[in-house]
């Protein structure tokens, strides 16, 4: 079951956040601005790092819907985190033909990698990983992505998943 | 060696930016479009050239332009579906990668063909790379004076703008897209009213995907009839068909329509065979939604005829022994890929991207993902079998959208052409957690494998 954790942490919007809020809501017409939601969900969740309660408060505040519009897009949309999460989140691809090329191998190298299981953060609140359905590069298979910027990794190996994350750790890539 | 009307140009350096692009005739289609045609014109041109959906439906593109409605003082809007989440399909983020441009060029002709002053490309969240590419490339056209007020010179305004999903399979059903679009959960329609009566903010609006967008510019480059002439029968033109699983040359590959599959498969200029010298056990033709075929069926018709890739080859048979053209995305399975696992595989895939709003949906997925689970775990029983079949019925033709038929196929089809290994692992329960079935007579007769020297 989907639950939105609350940590109870109070949020402030940037000038420089509410300035990319205020730019998506001029691509709609007029009242309907409620089509910036998606949107301005995924800066929220690129500016903290997930998606809490107060956030989602204030972006139906921001755009004059009512909280539960928010909450029932963001349990519904599976990219936006309801908890705090690692500063690197590893999506796996787990769908049909990643699977076909070993996924599952690569899902429990990194669960042995980072020592956490699926879901849950290391304790250097570096890294979470979680198994995701079909990220539409099947060819390339086993992929991951990593947001805020959805970089991509393809064609996944043990030795290539080392590499990342020890580069990760390094503070190698962003 | 087919003509490529889409990928021409993607081994071009630099062919996605503006300039690179326009001096390989870039843009030529917008020049031609809107100073010497008319909407309907376009409309007509679109029509002649049998372009079909590439999303998956395979819908005449033209068709759906031309019920559009235009009351008078009503804005109507052009979405592009290029939220791609088809498993097995990746061809629109390709296309989108390499040659976005290409799309930007389509959507400003279809936008000026359908009469939309603004328009909008649904990109699936996951592809942020994907929409700051768009985001850029739309941005240097609007520079060049293709997009923005009075295009080159004409007096048409065109706005385009890129809006991400949040992750949903479901939201490439066009009205669920829609509902997204709308800052909602992405639950489909009732279909009527279609969207082209009632869709984006309850406007006239036309849905296409990336490819069928882009295709536009060829047709119009070189007029309808000129396209039609590609490809064979009702399956006119090329497709962009994007090969995974366990093929040698796994990637995107632009084919005309009517190559036989045996040429698709094995041939160096594409997949190159099965990789690692293994032996074809099935194919996923069209996505992961579309029937499951075995490796004989999937080569030669019941008639024993080639099978082609076309829209009308790859359905001959019906659901019997045939499948679909689906979006494209072509999937072979080897020896010794386990065909209970895959449809477990699917199945949850299913379950977990079922938007919710039609029980048949959302508990028969949930349903078959467990009877599934237990039967690729040695925990299965006889009855499954028919379980499965039973209630992969009770779900198709009974929810509001295709999700539902998309889960209850890729079932209903393994059970039907793969049941001795369904079968094999309830009898070898403890046996299947270890090791697969194999290829068991599927694979008979077929075209030798290369060996390995």
């Amino acid at each position: 079951m989907l639950r939105v954790e609350d940590t109870q942490v109070s949020v402030e919007f940037s000038p420089e956040l509410l300035d990319k809020f205020a730019d998506v809501v001029t691509r709609y017409p007029a009242g309907k601005q409620k089509s910036a939601l998606l949107p301005i969900l995924h800066y929220v969740q690129a500016e903290f790092g997930w998606v809490s309660p107060q956030a989602m408060d204030k972006v139906a505040a921001y755009l004059d819907i009512l909280p539960i519009e928010v909450y029932e897009v963001a349990t519904f949309y599976t990219m936006y985190l309801l908890k705090p999460s690692g500063k690197y989140v590893l999506e796996v691809c787990r769908t049909g033909p990643c699977g076909v090329v070993g996924a599952d191998k690569i899902m429990d190298h990194i669960e042995q990698t980072l020592g956490v299981p699926e879901g849950e953060v290391t304790t250097d609140g570096l890294f979470s990983w979680r198994g995701v359905e079909c990220l539409a590069a099947c060819g390339y298979g086993p992929v991951l992505q990593i947001g805020p910027e959805y970089t991509f990794y393809e064609n996944l190996t043990n030795a290539s998943v080392d590499k990342l994350i020890g580069d990760l750790k390094a503070g190698k890539k962003e | 060696m087919g003509r490529k009307l889409l990928l021409e140009h993607i081994n071009v350096p630099g062919i996605n930016t503006f300039d690179v692009y326009r001096s390989k005739g870039g843009y030529a289609s917008v020049e031609k479009a809107i100073k010497t045609m008319s909407p309907e014109a376009i409309v007509e041109e679109v029509k002649k050239s049998g372009l079909r959906g590439r999303g998956g439906a395979g819908f005449p593109t033209g068709m759906k332009w031309s019920f559009l409605a235009k009351p008078e003082g009503v804005e109507r809007y052009l979405v592009c579906n290029a939220d791609e989440s088809e498993p097995g399909t990746f061809k629109d983020r390709y296309l989108m990668t390499y040659i976005p441009h290409l799309l930007i060029e389509g959507m400003i002709v279809a936008s000026f063909a359908l009469g939309a002053k603004t328009s909008y490309i649904y990109v699936r969240g996951e592809m942020m790379p994907q929409i700051r590419i768009l985001e850029r490339a739309i941005a240097e056209a609007k520079a060049k004076g293709f997009l923005g007020k009075n295009i080159l010179g004409s007096g048409y305004d065109l706005e385009l703008y890129v809006q991400p999903g949040g992750g949903a399979y479901i939201c490439g059903e066009e009205t669920a897209l829609l509902e997204s679009l709308e800052g909602k959960r992405g639950n489909p329609r009732i279909k009527p009213p279609f969207p082209a009566i009632a869709g984006l903010y309850g406007c006239p609006t036309v849905v296409n995907n990336v490819e069928s967008i882009a295709a536009v510019v060829p047709i119009i480059n070189e007029g309808g009839d000129e396209y039609a002439k590609l490809g064979i029968g009702r399956s006119t033109g090329t497709k962009l068909i994007s090969a995974g699983g366990n093929v040698k040359k796994p990637g995107v590959y632009e084919i005309d329509l009517g190559l036989p599959v045996e040429e698709f498969l094995y041939s160096d200029e594409y997949c190159g065979g099965i990789a690692n010298g293994k032996r074809l056990k099935a194919v996923v033709a069209g996505g992961s939604s579309v029937p499951i075929l075995p490796a004989n069926l999937f080569l030669k018709t019941i008639n024993n005829e080639p099978r082609l890739m076309s829209y009308e080859s790859l359905s001959d048979g019906g659901f019997v022994s045939g499948t679909m053209m689906g979006s494209g995305g072509f999937i072979a399975y080897d020896e010794d890929q386990c065909i209970v696992r895959n449809t477990w595989n699917f199945t949850r895939f299913y379950h977990h991207e079922s938007c919710g709003q039609c029980s048949p949906c959302r508990e028969g997925t949930g349903w078959m993902e467990k009877v599934l689970h237990r039967l690729e775990h040695g925990h299965g029983k006889m009855s499954d079998m028919d379980l499965l079949v039973d209630v992969s019925k009770k779900i198709e033709g009974n929810t509001i959208c295709p999700l539902g038929d998309a889960a209850a196929w890729p079932v209903a089809s393994a059970i039907r052409h793969f049941r001795d290994e369904f079968e094999w692992h309830v009898t070898h329960g403890a046996e299947a957690v270890t090791r697969n079935f194999g290829i068991a007579h599927y694979a008979d007769p077929l075209p030798k494998p290369e060996v390995l020297a």
